[in-house]
């Protein structure tokens, strides 16, 4: 009976530390770990910093950025994210096509973006487990302001650890693209082609 | 004297807007989705606007001078009271002591609120918030979507909050005739001279993108429905690529 008792508490015990480890995380095991992801998220936020302060602009800013995505994001598979369901249809030559418009794009469009936080400082401030992947948290600070939050989502399901979102106070790079790609497709009424020559000019 | 100078008027309102709420049968929309039924509409209002915002503002992203900080400074600080009293409402006592902190140094050291000592000595920024907030933490829902000529993207539950965050608004019972006129001066340059320094990611959302309705749209959304909700409400967005490459 003691003995059944003694279980009984660690187990209790088990299930309170996983309860406040990451609650209600379904079953499925990540290879990937906390440590991991703050650290692809600190080393991809330093870069973030040193393009920053590097007090290049224009192109060649833009550049660095385009570096920093393909270094430590999983650009293939946020540029199928963002096309939906018109990558199912796509030619393996258009995926690669558009995947190339669409990492320059990202870069020139949150290089300009980034370009408003000169004068702040990126800092990893936490990580969580959320659903399938890990969620890390960093902060820009900006003096006398109430710190700005950039979530980074990591997976390793690429075989490599790597951020494949980024959520902005609350505002998801993923499902805004895909209503800013599907709107370039219905502009150009579903040509792929035609709205890949335009990404390459658009951001 | 206008009826609203004494305390019957707001309370009544507020009264009002939260039982033609409540009365609402909006649906709530599903989590992360939009609902608007208004969208014809709105997308008028969002021609509109957009040609006002491209004559007024549209260009470079311009870090304000220091007449212009100083303009922005005392515009939010003249915010602060109104927001006191929605963190009162809400029944949240540290944004109010916080907020009230606040006011009281930059409206003194900080030579009525031209400047911001609090923010950058006393590690005091804005806590923000609004009716539409005090709204959502009585528990009315969020409603329609809306677009608002010149003010921009709402929803229904954010529209009431702005009028009865005018009717409240203790500036307002305590100022009058001129004075008010000065405030509310503030409080419009306070929004041109933000518009401004944040201009690139509005220039890029407003003049750049393929739909900028349905871009404003969403980011309003999100955006509101995280500063709400906090990590519950991207919590409910998220989703893995990975198991879900096209997004269905």
């Amino acid at each position: 009976m003691a003995n059944d008792a003694k279980i009984d508490r660690r187990r209790m015990i088990a299930l309170g530390a996983a309860a406040t480890a990451g609650a209600f995380v379904p079953a499925p095991v990540l290879a990937l770990n906390d440590t991991q992801a703050r650290a692809l998220i600190t080393r991809t936020v330093d870069d973030v910093n040193k393009a920053i302060a590097s007090g290049k602009s224009g192109s060649a800013l833009y550049a660095d950025f385009e570096r920093i995505f393909v270094k430590y994001g999983d650009v293939p598979i946020i540029a199928r994210s963002a096309l939906g369901v018109a990558a199912r249809s796509a030619s393996s030559a258009q995926m690669s096509a558009f995947t190339k418009a669409f990492q320059g794009y990202l870069a020139r469009k949150y290089g300009k973006r980034f370009r408003e936080f000169i004068g702040a400082r990126f800092e990893v401030v936490g990580a969580r487990p959320v659903k399938t992947f890990y969620e890390v948290k960093s902060t820009a600070i900006f003096r006398g302001q109430a710190p700005f939050e950039v979530l980074w989502h990591v997976s390793d399901k690429s075989g490599q650890d790597r951020f494949f979102n980024l959520v902005i106070e609350g505002v998801n790079m993923l499902a805004s693209e895909r209503t800013e790609i599907g709107a370039m497709l219905d502009r150009r009424r579903g040509d792929l082609n035609a709205m890949i020559e335009d990404l390459k000019k658009a951001g | 004297m206008s009826t609203f100078r004494n305390t019957a008027g707001p309370l009544a309102a507020c009264v009002m807007a939260v039982s033609v709420l409540a009365a609402c049968e909006a649906p709530r929309p599903a989590p992360g989705s939009v609902y608007d039924p208004y969208e014809a509409e709105n997308r008028e209002t969002h021609e509109i606007n957009k040609a006002v915002d491209a004559a007024a503002f549209r260009g470079e992203a311009k870090q304000p001078g220091p007449i212009g900080q100083g303009v922005a400074n005392v515009g939010h600080n003249l915010g602060l009271p109104r927001m006191v009293v929605n963190s009162v409402l809400q029944g949240r006592p540290e944004p109010a002591v916080k907020n009230t902190l606040r006011f009281a140094i930059n409206t003194t050291l900080g030579v009525g609120g031209l400047f911001d000592p609090a923010g950058y000595w006393f590690n005091l920024p804005e806590e923000t918030t609004d009716f539409g907030e005090t709204l959502h933490v009585w528990g009315v829902r969020e409603g329609a979507y809306m677009e608002l000529p010149l003010i921009g993207p709402s929803t229904e539950r954010d529209t009431v909050g702005k009028i009865v965050d005018v009717l409240i608004d203790p500036v307002g019972h305590v100022l009058s005739g001129n004075d008010l006129w000065v405030a509310r001066a503030f409080r419009l340059g306070a929004r041109s001279v933000d518009r401004k320094r944040y201009g690139a990611t509005v220039d890029s959302v407003l003049h750049d993108s393929a739909d900028s309705y349905a871009q404003s749209r969403l980011l309003y959304l999100q955006n509101r429905r995280h500063k709400l909700s906090g990590a519950a409400a991207s919590d409910e967005t998220v989703f893995d690529p990975y198991e879900d490459p096209y997004g269905e």
